[in-house]
């Protein structure tokens, strides 16, 4: 059996998040205008990030701050902004490109997976694309299969392209700090549901204490989120606070659950999926892209590898390979919601 | 406002009552949106939930069209659909029902507002930007092959055209001599970006030059104007000479979504002057051929036909939840 190796390698320090509260949204604009600040080679672009600020106010205040020439409104022209942002970021910019929702990759692919995830690599690293991806994920909401879907995974399959996905705000600006200071292509994936906005119902851990300066959360290092010693679940994004909200639900009757927040989808953070589950020996998997062929799939068969015959319990609550459903009530009997969580937790404890 | 001799008075009070019919439609759907989300604006509450996109201001379009289209004939729309829809003569009640969630609608509460789907009459949409122009395509080139003079109209708004797939579908349809005819709704707006800031040339009717097809911009929403584009672009189109391309400069009288505060806009003072329903209704009652009565009786009717699609909706049952991975693939097939 292997376990987190004991002496591990000191990342740079995460600070103490302070009092200071900020939404999601606002943390993410502070770190995107710190970075701007510091580094001229920073930009943002994408539709509706100017004037609007941004659909999810992911870049709201930037116009007022920086002007247009560094914070630009595009077309609706996916394939040519972004290949735009990858050719800027080969000449040594550092730009910030909005897709809006996850959802629209579909036009731009392309550019994504075949040039700004490749061209480090077919260049046998002799030219680098310093740019960050950002865009909306999630459903909950009744925005039907076109614009709720998650599809981590899918980046995730494609090499070459880092994937972070933040599930609060303290993570929200030190991952956007860590990716804007990339020299790789980062993909930035923001759940609707925990940007903090107004007119979305509110995930009470959306708002959160986010330190003054700029600092880094590391890219590929997972969090604890709450310790526990009989079960795991493997999860991030929205459904980390679903499930800290079933752990702590089932804390007063003795199930003691452990919630690992992944923030980073690539690179995984394998050492502590299996430091977790080599601990409790059970292991849950919530993830609110589809089931197969995906991340859960993918946290499973590490555990599995590095723990052999060692597991006492696998599950997954996912979304079932089905497009996310418009009705409120179909919806939500696909999402990983806390109530398919607790049952999952209550299978895993009783094996 | 050019009157085409070719309309008769008949013809010019109908694109009246289709304008009419949509707007109490689009009205309805406002007031039932609105109704349950407070306090406080919360876009996953209420009886209908999610993004809704209105599209009043822009039913001089949809009337324009759909006056030349009959049964068998295809209509591909956008995000912003109801207008097109009823103009194409999709079911109102199934499609109320759908924007309310419920197993009676066109997609069984599985599409929702922005994915409205009826093989009666050959309508579909899409809420990726400029996704539902290529199969405009298919479906022409369908109706060509079979041997048939039916025409497929795919509408898209003036953002997306300036996407790939814009441009990829008018030079197959082209090449191809399909018969389609390509609409763009000039609203001025995608969301908070003017046309201005997002589209090169003046008039995306220019663009159909690159692809040796006709292009026309219709504007200041006239509709009896948008009748007569369409009507020339369809007659080419059945007559087996390929597509055409038109662009009518309408108006977005309301938000992009419900919600948008529009604090982007600023040209909102003189918006509801521009409204084309009382423009149009003007027009005929000068003309002579409407009055104040009859105007008000088209009210009327339209409000019974829509209250009628709404009740629908609402007393429809909910789909069951149970039954929620059913149609990822026909009968009997599972992942
Ligand atoms: C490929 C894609 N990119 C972006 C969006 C987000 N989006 C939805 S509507 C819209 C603006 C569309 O403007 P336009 O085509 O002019 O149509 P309008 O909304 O004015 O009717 C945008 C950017 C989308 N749905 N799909």
């Amino acid at each position: 059996m292997s376990t987190a190796p004991t002496t591990q390698i000191q990342l740079p320090l995460e600070p103490e998040a302070g009092r200071r509260k900020l939404s999601t949204a606002k943390a993410m604009v502070e770190a995107i205008a710190q970075q701007m600040h510091t580094d001229e080679k920073v930009f943002v672009m994408g539709e509706d990030v100017g004037a609007y600020g941004g659909i999810f106010s992911s870049t709201t205040g930037l116009l007022d701050e920086f002007g247009p020439e560094r914070v630009i409104d595009t077309p609706i022209s996916e394939t040519a902004f972004i290949g735009l942002g990858i050719g800027a970021a080969v000449e040594g910019m550092r730009p910030v490109v909005e897709l809006m929702f996850a959802d629209f990759f579909g036009v731009c692919m392309d550019q994504i997976y075949n040039h700004m995830a490749k061209i480090h690599y077919e260049s046998g690293g002799n030219v680098r694309v310093p740019m960050v991806l950002m865009s909306a994920a999630g459903g909950g909401y009744s925005d039907g299969a076109q614009h709720s879907q998650c599809l981590w995974g899918t980046f995730a399959h494609l090499p070459g392209m880092k994937v972070v996905v933040p599930s609060n705000p303290y993570d929200a600006k030190g991952l956007m700090t860590a990716a804007i200071r990339s020299d790789d292509p980062v993909i930035y994936l923001f759940h609707k549901g925990i940007m903090g906005l107004g007119w979305m119902k509110k995930n009470p851990r959306s708002i959160g204490a986010v330190p003054t300066d700029a600092y880094e959360v590391p890219i590929g290092k997972a969090r604890v989120a709450r310790e526990g010693k009989d079960v795991s679940i493997v999860t991030l994004s929205l459904s980390v606070h679903h499930s800290l909200d079933v752990a702590e639900k089932l804390a007063s009757e003795g199930i003691d659950v452990e919630v690992i927040d992944l923030r980073t989808v690539v690179p995984l953070d394998r050492e502590a999926i299996v430091a977790s589950v080599g601990k409790t020996r059970r292991l849950v998997v919530v993830d609110e892209d589809y089931q197969s062929f995906g991340l859960s799939g993918e946290v499973i068969a590490t555990a599995a590898e590095a723990l052999p015959g060692g597991l006492k319990h696998v599950s997954r609550v996912a979304v079932p390979d089905v497009p996310i459903p418009y009705a409120r009530d179909l919806e939500y009997s696909v999402l990983p919601t806390p109530a398919r969580i607790e049952a999952a937790v209550r299978q895993a404890v009783a094996g | 406002m050019t009157v085409q001799s070719a309309l008769s008075a008949t013809d010019r009070l109908n694109l009246l009552r289709m304008m009419v019919l949509i707007r109490t439609f689009e009205e309805a759907i406002l007031r039932e949106y609105h109704a349950d989300k407070s306090p406080g604006f919360d876009i996953g509450a209420g009886l209908v939930p999610g993004e809704m996109h209105l599209a009043a201001g822009q039913e001089p379009v949809a009337a324009g069209i759909g006056a030349h289209l009959s049964l068998g004939d295809a209509m591909t729309a956008t995000h912003r659909p109801h207008h097109l829809a009823i103009a194409h003569g999709v079911d109102m009640r199934k499609m109320a029902a759908e924007i309310f969630g419920r197993e009676t609608g066109l997609g069984r509460g599985r599409g929702g507002h922005m994915h409205l789907f009826d093989p009666e009459v050959h309508f579909s949409c899409s809420g990726i930007v400029a996704e539902g122009l290529p199969p405009a395509l298919g479906q022409a080139l369908a109706f060509q092959r079979a041997g048939t003079d039916k025409v497929a109209v795919a509408v898209a708004g003036e953002g997306a055209a300036n996407s790939g797939a814009f441009h990829e579908s008018l030079n197959l349809a082209a090449l191809w001599k399909l018969p389609v005819v390509f609409v763009i709704e000039d609203n001025d707006w995608g969301i908070s970006v003017p046309r201005s800031a997002s589209t090169s040339v003046p008039s995306n009717a220019v663009r159909a030059a690159s692809y040796g097809i006709p292009g026309t911009r219709v504007e200041d929403n006239a509709v009896e104007d948008i009748w007569a584009a369409v009507g020339e672009a369809v007659r080419r189109a059945r007559a087996g000479e390929g597509p055409s391309l038109i662009e009518v400069h309408t108006l977005r009288l309301w938000g992009h979504f419900e919600g948008d505060a529009q604090g982007y806009r600023g040209d909102l003072e003189g918006v509801p002057g521009r409204d084309p329903i009382p423009t149009y209704q003007k027009h005929l009652t000068d003309a002579g051929i409407l009055d104040d009565g009859a105007f008000t009786e088209m009210g009327a009717a339209a409000s019974a036909t829509v209250e009628e699609a709404i009740a629908f909706a609402k007393s429809s049952p909910l789909p069951d939840p149970a039954d929620a991975l059913k149609y990822v693939f026909t009968e009997g097939a599972q992942s």
